[in-house]
Order: structure tokens, then sequence, then C-alpha cells
């Protein structure tokens, strides 16, 4: 005798529960402690369960369990997985060779050819004396107690993925500047991946590729990266004065010719704090993906965790602080140069 | 030469727009003379422009005023469908701009029509000249070609040494010069200016009209010009259209305006000005090619009253011989300037006389 059987009495369907009725279902808890305790728990108010799936269960067999939710997705997905992967292997095969190339690339150029280069690029966008000092003696100090390979591994995972989040972000922000219903559609896509917990994301992509492809993990980054990127492109575009755009129409100038020549100038202070948060959105989530086999300062993480080596764990993390400041500072840079020549 | 004698370039015939979810069911409303308000109250769809027909005509400057909400930044929208009209028409050489399609309307707009605007709409990244050349970097020109061009007409507006600047390195009035520079480069024969001197200090505005006039003495284009200042348009227009509600209230020489208004809103908007300053000999005077008996000295028809004032130094009793060319077009008795300076009431024959 449970509580919701008068349901399914007044809905007439005793017949089907007890068609359905195997007995097979595995007993809730507090079936066998009852069950155990040899009595019958005296129905009271304050004890009502709410009727859920599986208190509708204990007074209908055939009514299916909770359990049998998340069964049934796991089943579901199992079933299309093979044909994703069909799809999506091929697809995103490219970003396995880019990773691979990267990594290999990286670790095979003697050091005092990636440092300078390093150095290079870091003068070239920011101009700073101060900046390109720190990012020296930042270098030079993880290198000197021999953590050069995993960090270098870890920027090379970064700057691949974050070149392919602007590649791929910034003509979608584009398209949703453009098309009101598109941003209906993209936003809340945006919203779930953004609060998604990361680590959410990794269970499926387990499944759909194998934990030895760097991929596996380049997806991980990818999706939970790209988010800041696609919002401040569209953001920077609409924010565009009207007034400036009227102009140009008003000059006669193309879509594409507005678009290039104005829209994207305009709007690029705004696109490079995408890109900025974009890279530091990546470096947090390449010391999570490091639970799929991406390599670099996550790996160090992870081993301080799993064996509890303090030291390990705390160097390594310090690392991983450096180089999201030296990221941070470099893009910031870049961006204050685009700000001070369009400022008005 | 007088008014009908020159060609028509830009004709607005029975032009309405309505803003709202669906303006053409309600345009037959319109069109039967429902006011802006009821439309508001009952249909919820804005009038912004009801029944507009104007001439403009070439090498004249054709100013379009009212007060905010007239209507007359939406009209000049018009001109190159920067808003596209729910009815009528706007022919410029006769062709109606209301039928081309993207292409040409984008070659109207690149080779026919240029535009100065009230916040002057300059593109920040760029510099000074690159701004300036705008127009022909539109048409696909490349820089080496369009600098000397465009550098020919900062120079012009009086900005010689500041090309490599950006706009935001310059004050208000230098922002709109290079404004002004960029719709002379296109080289097109309209100029469509909105409110183009109304963000400027008082007395930079003086300084741009100026200009403005000056240019327009050596370029004749055909200018069509946005005010809700009076003064600027009385010291800027050939022809002037007041607007108001989305009408035209009464359009015509501003001299033949302030002396006959046909409505009482124009004699409110004109009765602060400074008639003095304003009138000239020639809408005063009396015409006769006979000379007068006593001649005090000649005066010439455009000559302000003002400065006719000061010539009589204050004594009514005189009478001037009017010239023009060296001929005596009339005769102007001080007794006549005194009793113009008071302002005209609403002509009997005026809109709102016969609404009523």
């Amino acid at each position: 005798m449970a509580t919701y059987d008068f349901v399914f009495e007044g809905l007439g369907l005793e017949d089907w529960c007890e068609a359905g009725g195997d007995g097979a279902a595995p007993m809730s808890m507090d079936a066998l402690m009852a069950q155990s305790s040899g009595e019958e728990a005296a129905p009271s108010l304050w004890d009502l369960p709410f009727p859920s799936m599986d208190a509708l269960n204990e007074a209908c067999a055939a009514f299916p369990q909770s359990r049998n939710v998340t069964l049934g997705l796991e089943n579901g997905f199992l079933a299309v997985k093979d044909s994703i992967s069909v799809v999506l292997d091929p697809i995103t095969q490219p970003l396995s060779w880019m990773l691979d190339g990267a990594l290999y690339a990286i670790l095979n150029t003697p050091w005092w050819i990636v440092i300078p280069l390093i150095l290079a690029v870091v003068w070239m966008v920011s101009k700073s004396w101060q900046l390109l000092g720190f990012v020296a003696l930042s270098i030079g100090g993880l290198a000197f107690i021999d953590y050069y390979s995993y960090a270098m591994q870890t920027l090379a995972i970064i700057m691949v993925c974050a070149f392919l989040c602007v590649l791929l972000g910034v003509p979608i922000g584009i398209a949703m500047s453009r098309s009101d219903r598109l941003r209906a559609g993209t936003i809340p896509i945006l919203d779930m991946l953004q609060t998604l917990p990361p680590f959410v994301y990794l269970i499926p992509l387990i499944f759909l590729f194998s934990v030895t492809e760097p991929k596996l993990y380049g997806i991980a980054i990818i999706l939970y990266a790209i988010v800041p990127v696609i919002r401040l492109t569209d953001l920077g575009i609409r924010m565009v004065d009207e007034s400036v755009i009227e102009a140009a129409e008003a000059f006669g100038m193309t879509d594409r010719q507005k678009l290039y020549g104005v829209q994207i100038p305009l709007a690029l202070p705004n696109i490079m704090a995408g890109v900025n948060q974009t890279i530091m959105m990546s470096l947090a989530m390449v010391v999570i993906a490091s639970l799929v086999s991406a390599p670099g300062l996550g790996v160090l993480v992870l081993r301080g965790i799993n064996n509890l080596e303090l030291g390990v764990g705390l160097v390594s993390g310090l690392g991983i602080v450096l180089l999201a400041v030296i990221l941070d500072r470099t893009t910031k840079a870049a961006l204050d140069r685009i700000n001070a020549a369009q400022k008005g | 030469m007088t008014r009908s004698e020159k060609t028509t370039k830009i004709a607005i015939r029975n032009l309405y727009k309505i803003f709202g979810a669906n303006p053409a069911s309600v345009l037959d409303k319109v069109k039967a003379g429902m006011s802006k308000e009821e439309l508001m109250e009952s249909h919820r769809h804005v009038l912004g422009l009801n029944n507009i027909n104007v001439d403009i005509k070439e090498g004249d400057i054709t100013v379009m005023m009212g007060l905010s909400g007239s209507g007359k930044s939406t009209l000049i929208r018009h001109l190159n469908r920067l808003i596209e009209p729910t009815a009528g028409e706007v022919l410029l050489n006769g062709e109606n701009v209301v039928d081309l399609g993207p292409k040409e309307l984008r070659r109207l707009r690149r080779e026919e029509m240029s535009m100065v605007f009230q916040h002057f709409a300059l593109l920040p990244h760029r510099t000074v000249l690159e701004n300036a050349g705008m127009a022909l970097d539109v048409r696909g020109l490349p820089r080496s070609e369009y600098e000397s061009e465009a550098q020919k007409w900062l120079d012009r507006v009086g900005l010689t040494d500041v090309g490599a600047q950006y706009p935001h390195q310059l004050s208000g009035g230098m922002q709109q010069r290079v404004g002004i520079a960029r719709a002379l480069t296109s080289n097109s024969p309209v100029m469509l200016m909105d409110e183009a001197f109304s963000a400027l200090d008082p007395l930079i505005r003086t300084d741009m009209q100026d200009l403005l006039l000056e240019l327009q003495d050596e370029l004749k284009k055909t200018v069509v010009f946005i005010s809700h200042d009076l003064d600027e348009a009385l010291k800027l227009a050939d022809h002037l259209v007041i607007l108001k509600d989305g009408f035209v209230v009464q359009q015509g020489e501003p001299q033949e305006i302030l002396m006959q208004p046909n409505d009482p809103y124009i004699v409110d908007f004109i009765s602060d000005i400074n008639r003095a300053r304003v009138l000239r000999v020639r809408s005063v005077m009396e015409k006769t090619g006979e000379a007068p008996a006593e001649v005090a000295g000649d005066v010439d028809r455009d000559d302000t009253l003002e400065e006719v004032i000061a010539r009589s130094e204050g004594r009514t009793d005189l009478t001037f011989r009017v010239m023009h060319k060296g001929r005596q077009v009339g005769v102007l008795k001080m007794t006549d300037l005194v009793k113009a300076l008071v302002p005209t009431a609403a002509a009997e024959d005026g809109l709102r006389s016969s609404a009523a």
C-alpha cells in the first residue's frame, strides 16, 4: 500500500500497473527498511512524499523509476555516439594535428630561440620595457627551476586554442550582431557553456573521443573559452556609434566596406577585451583538462593533489599564475594601444 | 535670376512618412486628414511627414526649419533614402529616388549627394585626411589618388596642417570643417547638411555660416540645410521651408515670410528676431523708377534696414534712392522702414485662419 495508489485507481490504470509490475525493479532504501523492521509505516500528512517518479513507482510498478531517466540519457547518448563520432572525428582532426604540431615545435626548438621569440612578440605587442623585463624574469625563473618544458606546453596549448577561439568566435559574434534572431538563439547556448561546470564537458567528450587524442582537451578548452570573444564581438559591433554608421551609409559604403572599414575597427577594443578574457579562460581550463591527458603545468598540479606533493603543487600553481599575469598584461597592453589610437 | 527661372534639382512630391508597426494600414486615414495626435491616440502610429511638397532649385541654399519633432531631420534623410518613405516621390533630376535599386542608390549616395552631420560622424580610427577622402575611398580610389583632392578641400576649409591628426584631437568647429571637407571632396552637386552647425559655439557657428556662404558663392552647389535656428535660416536661405508637426507651414523667400507670415506659428517664430538686421531694403521699398523729390542718399537693395538706420542717424523724415547695379529700382521712405520694424500679424489667408 503506497501513498499514491489512489492516482492510478482514479485513472483506472490498475491493470496496466499489475501487468508491468514484474517485481524486478530494485527496492528503494525506504522500502527495504520498512520490510526489515517488519511494520508498515503509519501514513501521516507530515510524511507525505512529493509525487516523484520513485513515489509513483511504489504505487504502480509499471511506472518508471527516476534512475531510468539518467539511464535512458546514457543509453541514448551511447546509441548515437558512434554516428556523431563519424562526423565529428574528421572535422576535429585538424585540431589534434595543430596541438600535436605546436607541442612538438615548442619542445623541439631550443630554448635560446623560443624565449627570445616570446620576448620579441611581447615587445611588438606592448612596446613596454617593464612588461618585457617582467616576462623575461618570469620565464627565466620557470626555466631555472626546470619547469620550462611544462610551462611551454601549457603556453602552446593556450595559443592554439585561443587562436581557434578567435578564428571561430569573431565571425559568430559578427553574425549575431547582424541578426537579432540568431542572437536570441545563441545567447542561451553561450550562457550554458559559461555556467556548465567545466568537468561536465569532459564526460561526453570522453565517450566521443579517445582520451589519448589531444583534440579531446582542445575541444573542451575551446568550448569553455570561446564565449567571451563571441559575446564581446557582438556587443562591440552593436555599440558602434549609430551616427558613424549612418555617415558610412550616406557616403554609399557597401555592407562589406562598412564591416571592415567601420564596424570591426571601432569594435576592436571590445573584441580585444574578449580575446583577453578568452585567453584567461583557456588557461583556467588547461589545468582542468590535465585530467584528460592535457600536458603542461596542470599535470604537475594534478600530481601535487594526487600524491600530496605540496611543493610541486604550489610551485606549478605559481607558475600558472605567472603565465596568467604575462598573458593578461600583454593582451591588455595591446588593448591600451588600440584604445589610445582611437579614443573619442 | 528669379526662382521660377532656376532648374528644379530635387522635387519632393506628396511625401508621407508614418512610423509604426504597419504604416500602410493607416496611410489612407492620414491622407483623409487625421491629425498627428489622433493617429497616436487611436492607432499607435507616429506621423513623421505629412504630404510634403517642396522644389529644391539648383544652386540654391534651401533651408528647412522647424523645432525638434517637426520632421526636418526625417525629411532630409528621405532625400538620400537613409529613411524609406511610406508614400510619395523624391525626384532627383526627374528620376525617382524611391524606385532605385541598391546599386543605383549607392551610386547616388557616392556621386550625387554628400552629407554633413550634426555630430560630425567622422570615423574616429582614421586620420583627418583619410576622413576627408572618405567619399573617394569608398569609390575604391587608392590613397595616393585621393590624397591631393582631400588635401585641397582641407586647405579650402582652413585646415592645412592637421591632415595627419585624428578627429578626437580637434575642436568641435575644426571637426565640422573636416565634415564639410569630406562632403566637398565627394564633388557631388547636392550637399545635405543636417543641423550641421547646431552643435557648435555661437561664435564658431557664425564663422562656419560665413564659410558656407563663401564656398557657395564659388561652388554653386545645391545645398539643403536643416536648422532649428531662425537667425541661421534667414542668413543662409535662398528658399525657406518652415515645418511643423510633419507638414509644411509656409515656404518661400525668407524676406517674404518675414513680411507676410501666413500662420500664427510663424508669427511666434519670427517675433523674437532683430528685424532691422534681417530685413533688407528691397522688401520694404516702394518699387519705382522715378526719382523722389528730396534724396538723402543712395542705398543698395540688399542693404539691411540696420545699415540704413545707421546712415539716417535716426531721422525719420528722409527718403533714400534704392539702387541695384547702378540703376534706380525703388524708393525707400524712412517712415515705411520704421513701420516694417513692427512684427506683422499673420496674414488673413493663413493656414490656421482658413482652417478655422
